[in-house]
């Protein structure tokens, strides 16, 4: 067995025990996690393919930022971990349903395909100036410039409608607007106000001078 | 210089151990320009307030170092103070969190060209591998808030979250400029394609200014400075997401912290200010010794520039009172990303003309 062989089962086998683990696992903070731990491992697989640059987009995309978000909506969450058990047996039947069916599935096209994957060698080593990032890059702006545009197009829908959606103007919310506040300058603020000063009595017995002397010091 | 001897003595685990060596020659200095930042940040702030910042602690009782001694006494006093796990944290999490927020600051320089050939990972995709390195290190802060039990790190922790997730799109868009003016994602084949006759007017400051800036800036809320630092933000939040950690574990965030920031201002030097090269490019100079050596591309130009935009990054904190939340996420979304999309589109098209002399 030679080293990349035993890298592929390390990762794999930390890649499995990952994925039961967030359906597992009791609180859904640890099941992002163990998600997170299951992507930086399945990078790691594809960066044994020769895929560095999917390998390195999923750690950049998924890891860095989509599960960072994920985080932070399940932290703010206030689960209560009791109730989330308590539908288990009402949903059981439909579950195992689904469940059976995605593995006959796959079962389908694992067995139609069989012939072909039971002698699936690996992939040929690559040239050593090969670069994958330019290659997939190529692919993408000729063979498959529509899809890919077509796909980039659906993604800007769907950005515009979730802010759309939430995009809600409350009556009575108070904001700044900043343009105002950068642009305010000294004279819309302060006002120099020239005063005449007052020539203090000499006779004025201090009680009475407190008063006056307030004005001076504008 | 000949390793045969060691070839032999470690036989087969040979190349692991050579690995093992080159990572130690960048990790250890790289811990001690951290040490000496710290010293730095808390002198330079201090002449800038006219006073006299740390200069008491000194080696071997030499009055004239004073100061200089300081990180050293730091580093022992946090190594010798107690661990407190709160009650309630999760243990396992709240001590792997300081450990994740220091490992990317570290990975990351795997692929940091410093002189020409001198790296320790010459990967194709180097700019990539950095971006994505980076952007795993605020699973330390997020992690540390979280397991801390405690709603001040609980709130610095989500804070942090969303004013990195929001710079970081600022920031890739910066570098994608970067990468259409050098036609590669190799860090060091950035560095090479930024070299010319006119000496600096060659770097890729000029023709990418707006992403110099953009990028320098969300460095600075990346790595949680001021005027960003609305994580620990102590008038509101105490210490934000390490208001738990003591001793070691809280040295190690400090540590994640400043090595972030030497990391982004290598960066930063490597993509926009030439790297290793030398800002003159005059050939009279050539056959004066010390002069020829010293205009010569090397690693002490890196370092020069390093030093310069690390000033600025401390220079920023003596300097600006810190920021509103709103305003954060305002200058990330509504001011940095049109700027850098608006400034992608304008260097696609000056590429095209014969304008382009970069």
């Amino acid at each position: 067995m030679s080293f990349q062989v035993l890298v592929f089962y390390v990762l794999a086998a930390i890649m499995i025990f990952a994925a039961i683990r967030v359906i597992t696992s009791r609180n859904p903070v640890h099941s992002v996690l163990f998600l997170v731990l299951a992507f930086v491992s399945c990078s790691g697989l594809w960066l044994l393919l020769e895929a560095e640059f999917l390998a390195i987009v999923l750690v950049l995309v998924y890891v860095g930022a989509v599960m960072v978000l994920f985080l932070f909506v399940v932290m703010m969450l206030d689960i209560n971990l009791q109730r989330l058990r308590e539908g288990l047996f009402t949903y059981l039947p439909l579950g195992l349903t689904v469940a059976l069916l995605m593995v006959l599935e796959i079962g389908l096209v694992l067995w139609a395909r069989s012939s072909q994957l039971r002698d699936m060698p690996a992939p040929p080593p690559l040239p050593e100036n090969y670069s994958n990032t330019k290659e997939l890059g190529r692919l993408l702006y000729t063979e498959y410039v529509y899809p890919f545009e077509i796909a980039a197009v659906i993604l800007l829908v769907a950005i515009v409608a979730a802010i759309a959606l939430t995009l809600r103007r409350r009556k009575n919310t108070k904001y700044q607007d900043p343009a105002k506040q950068v642009s305010v300058r000294r004279a819309d603020r302060v006002r120099l106000v020239s005063m005449p000063s007052v020539q203090r009595e000499p006779e004025i017995p201090p009680e009475a001078g407190s008063g006056a002397s307030t004005g001076e010091q504008r | 210089m000949d390793l045969t001897f060691f070839e032999q003595m470690f036989g087969a685990t040979w190349p692991a151990v050579w690995t093992l060596a080159k990572i130690m020659a960048i990790v250890i200095p790289l811990l001690g320009c951290v040490a000496y930042l710290t010293l730095l940040e808390r002198k330079v702030i201090g002449f800038m307030q006219v006073r006299k910042g740390p200069n008491r602690v000194t080696f071997f009782g030499l009055r004239w170092l004073g100061g200089l001694a300081q990180p050293v006494a730091d580093g022992l006093k946090l190594l010798l103070k107690e661990i407190i796990v709160p009650s309630g944290a999760n243990r396992f999490l709240f001590v792997l969190a300081p450990m994740l927020a220091i490992a990317p600051a570290l990975a990351a320089w795997a692929v940091v060209p410093f002189a020409p050939e001198t790296v320790l990972a010459d990967i194709d995709a180097g700019l990539l591998y950095v971006l994505a390195i980076t952007s795993m290190g605020v699973y330390g802060v997020i992690i540390a808030g979280w397991a801390s039990n405690s709603k001040y790190a609980f709130l610095g922790s989500m804070r942090s979250a969303a004013q990195i997730v929001s710079y970081e799109i600022a920031m890739g868009f910066a570098l994608v400029g970067v990468l259409m003016a050098a036609q590669s994602l190799n860090l060091g084949e950035i560095v090479v394609s930024q070299v010319g006759p006119y000496g600096f007017l060659n770097w890729f400051f000029l023709p990418l200014f707006p992403l110099f800036m953009v990028y320098v800036i969300a460095g600075v809320a990346e790595t949680n400075r001021a005027p960003f630092d609305v994580a620990e933000g102590e008038s509101e939040i105490v210490a934000g997401f390490h208001v738990e950690y003591s001793g070691m574990t809280f040295a190690i965030f400090f540590l994640a912290e400043y090595a972030n920031m030497i990391l982004v201002s290598t960066l930063c030097a490597v993509m926009f200010l030439g790297g290793w090269l030398s800002p003159f490019a005059f050939a009279a100079l050539n056959d004066v010794p010390l002069a020829a050596w010293l205009v010569a591309p090397g690693f002490h130009w890196l370092a020069v520039k390093v030093f310069c935009v690390l000033f600025v990054f401390l220079w920023l904190r003596a300097t600006f009172p810190r920021y509103r939340y709103d305003q954060i996420m305002r200058l990330g979304w509504k001011v940095f990303i049109p700027i850098t999309l608006v400034w992608i589109f304008v260097l696609a098209v000056w590429m095209m003309t014969p304008w382009w002399l970069w």
